[in-house]
């Protein structure tokens, strides 16, 4: 397999979707000539239009709104947010109507639209362009809500996402458009389900489950915590909801342990929610309280090594880890 | 005044069988009011409950403008708009009674009404959210080629919202084929227009986004009628969007639960006595020999028949099946969590 960047598969997954479907368009905030805040659509006007490639006024309620609308008339648009932050001025549209009209209107709309939007710190952005807000709309029922962490990920479940007729936020993370990944060819047709996660390290000793830019994180804390001879199995929820439960409960059923790691706000979030579910399913199997690494409790601060601060590392995860496990006897 | 029985006896292009039943549809959507009302006192009807008496000339007129494919986008006082757009009465009251037969399977109520097959988009409770959708409706009329348009109704209260200004320069900006009409009742909720808006009217509003703009008179079916079309025929034209002001009252209180004392029992009096749309309606038509005393007393006792047995349809309809509460929260019955392990849907 060929190797390319998140962003590219972004990019490939919404090219493809376009030429296969005439009913495909997309809009957002400099997403034209400009080729999106982040690169993401770069060439898609040339190839597209100016028709299918919609650059609109800096008018969150509106975008999201003519998304919806679109999507009453026939189409299915994929709508672009700047940034996660900027998905509040759109709330309301969201929350009170992508959210709840199929529902509301006794299950006569469908509302086949996506809204693909960068969010997470690390950059330096401060605290309005840092956040992480899945939980925000995780909460609320009629959302799909998915986080990839892979450029594969990324092209597989853009497609899956455009091929289906639910509302689906697919939050992807600044700082991962420039992660490669191994990526099929592009005429190698794939798809990756939108609610299924996936174990991407086998281990016995602890479940770490996480999403998105953590999972990156995650993944070196458990090659670290091997050195020490603990074994973490590692499972990248994918989507946050729906919750692949099943997936983390049979692993916690063989390790009995488990920590949750999340880049946003530790209380009333994803995270705890996961460890309720878990605690609520999963209780008789636990031999140890549920860990839970999380960004700190403050508005992201701009400052280097105060950002570093905020923001959940490895060693906070590997902390996590042997706070709930056993030492082992000796180290292999 | 002797009836004109000449066959093409018209009145703004409209002969007398379109007419008498523009007029047996004010009344219709004025009585069913009355009925809600009605059953709301008895318990039968919960939540909110917004009614349109006094401003029907708005949706008749506007309604009788529009073809069957047309979209139409509204806010919450919309049970009139989903009986012109042609939703049984009695799938209206029954979403009222919050039964099966509901026209929303009852989950919606008072405020969310819709049809697919009408192409009613719908009534949102949150003020100027139909606004940014009728753009998104337009756009996709537009995408496709299509000769119809959308018809976003607001209110004045909608004007004061982000949304209005988003969708008003959107829908400038890309030409698209929708129409606004805001049926300035004059308070929203108890906020009278005349302290919320900086300018008095939408005039200069809608100069600002380069929107055609025309005021006419809510209480005048004929006119708003004609405004509609015009606004109607620019937008497939190509033109762009029109926005209509349509100056009117409501003779009850914002909801059930108002007494409206933010205005005065003389204003009310002046508008019911002297600009009721019916009344101004009727003495027109047999002004100029299209109706008579005696068929109004006619279609009064029919639409007084009909109603009774609208109430009657929603009262012995069932109530939904409790496994309703969980049917159609998604198209894939996608819940919070996928089980593996059990039928994935949102029962926990």
């Amino acid at each position: 397999m060929r190797t390319i960047t998140y962003r590219e598969a972004i990019r490939e997954a919404i090219a493809e979707e376009m030429r296969r479907d005439q009913r495909i368009f997309i809009l957002g905030e400099d997403i034209a000539g400009y080729g999106g805040t982040y690169g993401v659509t770069k060439g898609l006007i040339e190839e597209f239009g100016d028709k299918r490639v919609k650059d609109t006024p800096l008018a969150e309620e509106v975008i999201i709104g003519t998304a919806i609308g679109s999507a009453l008339g026939g189409l299915r648009p994929i709508a672009e947010l700047m940034t996660e932050n900027f998905s509040l001025l759109a709330s309301d549209q969201i929350v009170n109507s992508l959210a709840k009209f199929h529902y509301m209107f006794g299950g006569q709309p469908k509302l086949p639209v996506v809204i693909r939007m960068p969010g997470g710190g690390g950059a330096q952005r401060g605290a309005q362009h840092s956040q992480m807000l899945e939980t925000m709309f995780a909460h609320v029922p009629g959302l799909r809500v998915v986080l990839p962490a892979t450029p594969y990920d990324a092209k597989g479940m853009l497609k899956a996402a455009l091929r289906q007729d639910d509302p689906v936020l697919f939050l992807e993370h600044e700082l991962l458009y420039n992660v490669k990944g191994e990526v099929p060819e592009p005429n190698e047709e794939y798809t990756v389900p939108l609610d299924r996660g996936i174990v991407r390290r086998e281990g016995r000793d602890v479940t770490l489950v996480t999403f998105s830019r953590m999972v990156h994180i995650t993944m070196q804390a458990a090659e670290d915590l091997a050195k020490e001879g603990i074994d973490a199995e590692v499972i990248d929820l994918r989507s946050v909801r729906p919750l692949d439960l099943d997936l983390v409960l049979d692993s916690i059923r063989k390790t009995n342990r488990a920590v949750v790691a999340e880049e946003g706000w530790k209380y009333y979030g994803t995270g705890q929610g996961i460890a309720a579910v878990i605690y609520e399913h999963g209780f008789d199997w636990l031999d140890a309280p549920v860990g839970h690494v999380a960004g700190k409790d403050v508005p992201m601060p701009y400052s280097k090594p105060l950002e570093r601060a905020a923001l959940p590392g490895r060693a906070e995860v590997i902390a996590a880890v042997k706070a709930i496990v056993p030492a082992p006897a000796s180290v292999r | 005044m002797a009836i004109r029985e000449a066959r093409g006896a018209t009145l703004a292009g409209l002969n007398r069988e379109q007419l008498r039943e523009m007029h047996y549809k004010m009344v219709l959507l004025r009585r069913f009011e009355e009925k809600a009302a009605e059953e709301y006192t008895l318990g039968k009807i919960g939540g909110f409950l917004h009614l349109y008496i006094g401003q029907e000339a708005n949706g008749v007129g506007a309604f009788s403008a529009l073809q069957p494919e047309d979209y139409v986008l509204s806010a919450y006082r919309e049970h009139g708009y989903a009986i012109l757009k042609g939703i049984e009465p009695k799938a209206v009251m029954a979403e009222l009674f919050g039964k099966a037969t509901g026209c929303s399977k009852g989950k919606g109520g008072s405020m969310h009404m819709w049809s697919n097959e009408h192409h009613l988009l719908g009534g949102q409770a949150i003020v100027g959210a139909q606004l940014v959708m009728t753009a998104g409706v337009g756009f996709a009329i537009q995408y496709q080629g299509e000769q119809r348009i959308a018809l976003a109704l607001f209110g004045d209260g909608a004007v004061d919202e982000g949304a209005f200004h988003e969708s008003m320069n959107l829908a400038a900006l890309w030409k698209l084929p929708v129409v606004f009409l805001c049926e300035n009742n004059q308070y929203s909720m108890g906020m009278a227009v005349t302290k919320a808006w900086s300018v008095p009217t939408l005039e200069p509003r809608a100069a600002a986004y380069g929107v055609p703009y025309r005021r006419v008179d809510g209480m005048n079916l004929l006119e708003v009628r004609d405004a509609v079309r015009e606004a109607r025929e620019r937008a497939v034209r190509g033109e762009g969007p029109t926005l209509i002001e349509s100056l009117t009252y409501r003779f009850r209180g914002h909801s059930m639960a108002d007494p409206a004392y933010y205005r005065t029992r003389e204003e009310e009096k002046l508008w019911k006595t002297t600009r009721d749309p019916i009344a101004l309606f009727e003495e027109r038509l047999k002004g100029e020999g299209l109706l008579t005393d005696d068929e109004i007393r006619a279609t009064n006792e029919r639409v007084d028949r009909e109603v009774e047995e609208i109430a009657r349809f929603a009262e012995e309809s069932p109530f939904p099946e409790p496994d309703e509460l969980y049917t159609d929260v998604m198209v894939s019955g996608a819940g919070a969590i996928a089980w593996r392990t059990k039928p994935s849907t949102p029962k926990e």
